[in-house]
């Protein structure tokens, strides 16, 4: 099952290289990892996308937890929560009709055209990732997708819970 | 007022002193010669010079098991550091705190490929509690203060403190300041047990009719066996130690019912299967004491008892988890049991001690010795016991030899039985014993060790020459790599690759060539005779090389995928 977990750490150079060594050494799934500094400089805070059953869940939790880098983790997946996630896609737009299309779904889905070349288009667009799965297919029946980067996921609880020290 | 300035290197040695540090195990080169130069200008810490890294780690992780100290490791950069690598992954396996001061390049040649660069702080990076990378003056007491902490506390390991050489040199100097006193926002572990978790655990332990404490090198680590005996006596039931906790409960105490796991006693693994109540205190159910996992105990409540909450529910499922010191958590118990007045159902105990008496009746732990026949290296563990008075410091390597010291050697205090038990680190033997020797030179240490691991850093008799260290090494020597030639014997129809010797040295004229003494035994009715004259040869090393039965195999041994107590007891005869 697919798991999303939040984790608060000290920022500092090797902290990223420990988890992500904890995860290959321990043969520990990530589907996608993002980090960067908090608000306070002297925090990272990463998310992590994995798989694995509850067994194992309990197994990443207690073993990144462990690390002594590492302030706080916590499974978000099954309370209420927000997840987002960057997309940005650079698609053919040669014709009229590939132009109009790829305007048209980007407007369903509430992207932001924020490039254009002679014959491409950049998109950008936010949303879980299931919402950038289905644009990705809209654009696919439409045009030739170039190239496209997409963040992974950064997920945060909803109302008043929250991860700090 | 001006504030004197100090050296990085100056700064390393007073930080270690700070830190009450006696003793360094190391091994010189380039990067950290600005370090050796600070040694050789004090005298409150001894530089103790090995012949090989992986040596230094051994010798310190050995001084550690035995005194409880962390052991400090120096090596140079690139291959001084790599050579620490199977040392450290030891200290790791079994959790034994240890600090590993590494050197390093310059720091702007870090990511060149420079002369005797290897980023030991990635190469660690699996087998470390934690790490530190140096690149300030500033930062070397700090990193050196935490390492001890971080590594001592929680569950102990092994930290590795990078050292590049333009911090160290002496055209680079700052005022050194050390915090002893650590905190560390991010490192928190837990002591005691919570006590909800302990209010179940003693209401189980009430009601269980066939509790079995199953205990680990955790006992051992955090000096509990004082609490453990008192705790166990409470209880009137069985104990079975792991290999890693032998001597948390005296080998002798009457409610000991020997080691588990693969070659552990009958009775030790029969009790763990038939128990209803499992009460694990700083054990972690590892696969050489589990057997298969899915057949294991289907029928026992488990209340397990960890400082390390990831060691639990790890293989097998915890119904009662508790994390916390395991001598803190014991106290908490006692206190519980108390309160609610706890004694056990005699007439229940005294069932299950009665079933427990059938299987010890059967004598697993036992051997055939031919007095025509050659020696056995069973009789030879016995022997030592006996001329020791079970009061000696048993360090050994890994193989047979290891098994039949745990056996035969009944421990009656902790931090006697020094083994790399998680690891398996042939080599182990030597250097551990030379680290007990130089903590208790009064003592008697002995390496019992194999034809095959002493091989692996025989060169550090020539430490033992220099330091003055004349620890007994007894080698069981079967001609062979026996525990590997066991299992192709059990397993491999009977193909014998590669697990001979077939030119092993005169170890009596190795021994005598590095200065010491060296004995030969081949046959029985000269072993007690020349052992005891070994032991008598106080201020030097004596190397007893003992010819014994080549074809022996260590029994009982638990079937592959059986459960816990599916054995053979002997060839051809399960339990
Ligand atoms: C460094 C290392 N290499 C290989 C092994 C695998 N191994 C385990 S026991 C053993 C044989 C040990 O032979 P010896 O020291 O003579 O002991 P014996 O079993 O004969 O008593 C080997 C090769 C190991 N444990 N450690
Ligand atoms: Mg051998």
């Amino acid at each position: 099952m697919r798991r999303i977990l939040a984790i608060l750490m000290e920022n500092e150079p090797g902290s990223l290289s420990r988890i992500v060594g904890l995860f290959s050494q321990r043969a520990f799934n990530i589907e996608s990892l993002t980090v960067a500094p908090t608000d306070d400089n002297s925090l990272s805070r990463m998310t992590i996308a994995t798989k694995g059953d509850d067994k194992v869940l309990e197994q990443i939790v207690k073993q990144v937890n462990k690390l002594i880098d590492v302030i706080k983790i916590t499974d978000i997946t099954d309370r209420k929560h927000i997840e987002r996630e960057l997309l940005l896609v650079k698609v053919a737009a040669m014709s009229d009709k590939s132009r109009t299309e790829v305007t048209r779904i980007t407007d369903i889905f509430r992207g932001n055209i924020i490039d254009i070349g002679k014959q491409v288009y950049t998109v950008q667009l936010t949303g879980d990732a299931e919402k950038l799965n289905a644009f990705i297919n809209a654009l696919q029946n439409e045009t030739e997708i170039i190239e496209s980067a997409r963040s992974g996921c950064v997920g945060m609880a909803r109302g008043d819970q929250a991860l700090r020290i | 007022m001006t504030t004197e300035l100090f050296t990085g290197a100056e700064m390393v040695v007073k930080s270690l002193s700070a830190l009450k540090v006696k003793y360094i195990f190391g091994y010189p080169g380039g990067s950290v010669l600005d370090i050796y130069d600070a040694i050789f200008q004090q005298d409150e810490i001894e530089h103790i010079l090995v012949r090989h890294e992986q040596a230094a780690t051994h010798m310190a992780d050995g001084y550690t098991r035995a005194t409880g100290e962390v052991g400090v490791v120096l090596a140079t950069s690139g291959p001084g550091a790599t050579n620490c690598v199977t040392g450290i992954a030891t200290a790791y396996m079994d959790s034994i705190p240890m600090v590993v001061l590494a050197g390093q390049v310059a720091t702007s040649l870090i990511g060149n490929d420079a002369f005797q660069e290897t980023d030991i702080v990635g190469c660690t990076r699996p087998i470390i509690k934690h790490s530190f990378s140096c690149r300030t003056l500033a930062d070397i007491p700090d990193a050196i203060s935490k390492a001890f902490y971080i590594a001592s506390t929680g569950r102990p390991g092994p930290v590795v403190v990078e050292l590049p050489k333009d911090i160290l040199i002496p055209q680079n100097k700052g005022p050194f300041n050390i915090e002893t006193d650590i905190k560390i926002r991010s490192y928190n572990p837990n002591i005691k047990g919570h006590s909800k978790q302990i209010k179940k655990a003693a209401q189980t332990i009430s009601n269980a009719k066939r509790l079995v404490v199953y205990s680990g090198g955790g006992i051992v680590l955090s000096d509990a066996s004082e609490l453990l005996t008192k705790l166990v006596e409470t209880l009137k039931a069985p104990i079975t130690n792991t290999l890693m906790g032998l001597g948390g409960i005296s080998g002798t105490h009457k409610q000991f019912i020997g080691m588990l796991g693969m070659h552990g006693s009958l009775e030790a693994n029969k009790s763990m299967a038939n128990a209803d109540v499992i009460l694990a205190l700083g054990a972690r159910f590892d696969d050489r004491v589990t057997n298969n996992v899915e057949k294991f105990c289907p029928n026992a409540t488990i209340i397990h008892v960890d400082i390390d909450p990831t060691s639990i529910s790890k293989t097998i499922n915890a119904h009662i988890p508790i994390v916390g010191l395991v001598d803190v958590v014991m106290q908490q118990l006692l206190d519980e049991l108390s309160d609610i007045n706890f004694s056990p159902d005699e007439a229940e105990l005294s069932q299950w001690w009665q079933q427990i008496n059938l299987w010890r009746n059967v004598k697993s732990i036992s051997y055939d010795q031919d007095v025509n026949e050659k020696i056995k290296p069973q009789r030879v563990v016995e022997a030592l016991y006996k001329i020791t008075q079970g009061d000696a410091y048993v360090c050994s390597d890994v193989g047979q030899h290891q098994m039949f010291a745990a056996q035969y050697y009944p421990f009656a205090k902790p931090r006697r039985w020094i083994n790399s038990g998680g690891a398996g680190t042939m080599g182990f033997g030597l250097p551990a014993a030379m680290g007990v020797k130089l903590a208790f030179p009064d003592k008697h240490v002995i390496c019992i060790t194999g034809d095959g691991s002493i091989q692996m850093n025989i060169q550090e008799l020539s430490t033992c020459k220099q330091y003055n260290l004349p620890v007994v090494i007894v080698t069981l020597n079967n001609r062979s790599l026996g525990m590997v030639r066991q299992w192709q014997d059990m397993v491999y129809g009977g193909r014998h690759s590669s697990s001979y010797m077939e030119s092993l040295p005169d170890f009596v004229k190795v021994a005598e060539a590095y200065g010491h003494v060296g004995i030969q035994i081949d046959n029985l009715d000269e072993l007690e005779e020349k052992l005891t004259q070994a032991f008598n040869i106080k201020d030097r090393l004596v190397f007893v090389d003992v010819m014994v039965d080549e074809k022996e195999h260590v029994y009982p041994m638990q079937i592959r995928t059986g459960a816990v107590d599916e054995m053979w007891l002997k060839k051809g005869v399960k339990s």
